[in-house]
């Protein structure tokens, strides 16, 4: 369970966004890889938790799941996978373990109110 | 009247600061010459046997050191001391896993230039260790034969940030009616092409081969260094 210090890395950046822009901070949007090692639903409540007492509190964290993409070396092609237990090309079958997108653990966006 | 909420792009890695200590890292152990090898694994996977038998094996040969993470005892360092090398405990009391950071201030009065490995234990733990970078040269993740052949299948993010498997306590194999062939199979799925080793740190069976691919990826990256 690391994600409360995911969280709290995530609400020190918002508040320091939050100070060097002037503004308050309404919603933080956040890319997560299915390869991040981050659950979902625990981010969310360790969220709410890192929040108390700071400038966020009240804030939102909206959290965008995205799939793992991976190239495949005999289609030449970037591939979805249907599952983190299969790595391999979902059309031709070729196994592969090229990860092109599935990793993220980013801020994306951050709603403000100035 | 304040203007209406509005949306501004950033782009921030949220383990930036972990990823810029593990990069910092990597070149020091680059410009010391020395290979760093991290273990994970979930606890009772054999991780500080193992590291004890190889830490020993390789003693003649090498200069060896190990830092070993531990939520909260020290008795994993006092048995590698055994080992007779050097032996660090990094205690990181209730976090699941190691940072880079901790292994930057384990290292702070620690001479790089003495040593040909290092080698990082991380807390027996297969969920947190994988997200963090902590300039490694090689990860290795551990199973034993008597956690069963669907580890992979469950962990596969940790798999995935692992370079090599390494399945231990193989001199149990038979008692545990271990599947090898599953187990092959199910490596082979969540990260295919990944090197697999079989071995017992207790009868030493299997050890030799591993210790081989280590040395040769450390002279692998001596020589590439070198040019």
């Amino acid at each position: 369970m690391h994600e409360l210090s995911i969280a709290m890395s995530i609400v020190d950046m918002g508040l320091e966004e939050a100070q060097r822009r002037g503004a308050q901070i309404l919603t933080v949007h956040l890319k997560l890889g299915a390869l991040s090692g981050v659950v979902k639903e625990a981010l969310l409540s360790s969220y709410e938790m890192a929040c108390e007492n700071t400038a966020l509190q009240g804030s939102r964290l909206v959290v965008e799941e995205v799939p793992v993409v991976v190239f495949c070396p005999q289609c030449q092609a970037q591939r979805s996978i249907r599952s983190v237990q299969w790595f391999s090309c979902p059309v031709c079958g070729t196994p592969t373990s090229e990860i092109v997108q599935g990793k993220e653990l980013e801020v994306v966006a951050l709603e403000i109110q100035e | 009247m304040s203007p209406e909420p509005r949306l501004v792009e950033v782009r921030r890695n949220v383990l930036k600061q972990n990823d810029v200590v593990a990069r910092a890292l990597r070149e020091r152990f680059r410009a010391a010459g020395v290979f760093v090898v991290s273990l994970v694994s979930s606890p009772g996977s054999g991780k500080t046997a193992f590291l004890e038998k190889t830490l020993t094996l390789l003693r003649p040969s090498y200069r060896v050191a190990a830092l070993v993470g531990d939520l909260a005892t020290e008795n994993d360092a006092l048995r590698l001391a055994r080992s007779q090398v050097p032996v660090k405990q990094i205690t990181t009391g209730t976090l699941c896993h190691l940072e880079a950071a901790m292994v930057e201030k384990a290292l702070e009065d620690w001479d790089l230039n003495q040593l040909d490995f290092l080698f990082i234990e991380n807390v027996g733990n297969l969920v947190c260790p994988s997200s963090y970078d902590l300039g490694e040269d090689l990860r290795l993740v551990l199973i034993s034969v008597t956690e069963g052949e669907d580890k992979p299948l469950k962990y596969p993010t940790i798999f995935n940030s692992a370079d090599v498997a390494i399945i231990t306590k193989t001199d149990l194999a038979a008692a545990a009616e271990f599947n090898w062939d599953a187990a092959f199979a199910n490596i082979q799925a969540v990260r295919p092409g990944m090197p697999v080793f079989r071995l017992s740190a207790k009868t030493g069976e299997g050890m030799e081969e591993y210790l081989q691919f280590v040395g040769g990826r450390m002279a692998d990256l001596r020589s590439s260094a070198a040019v």
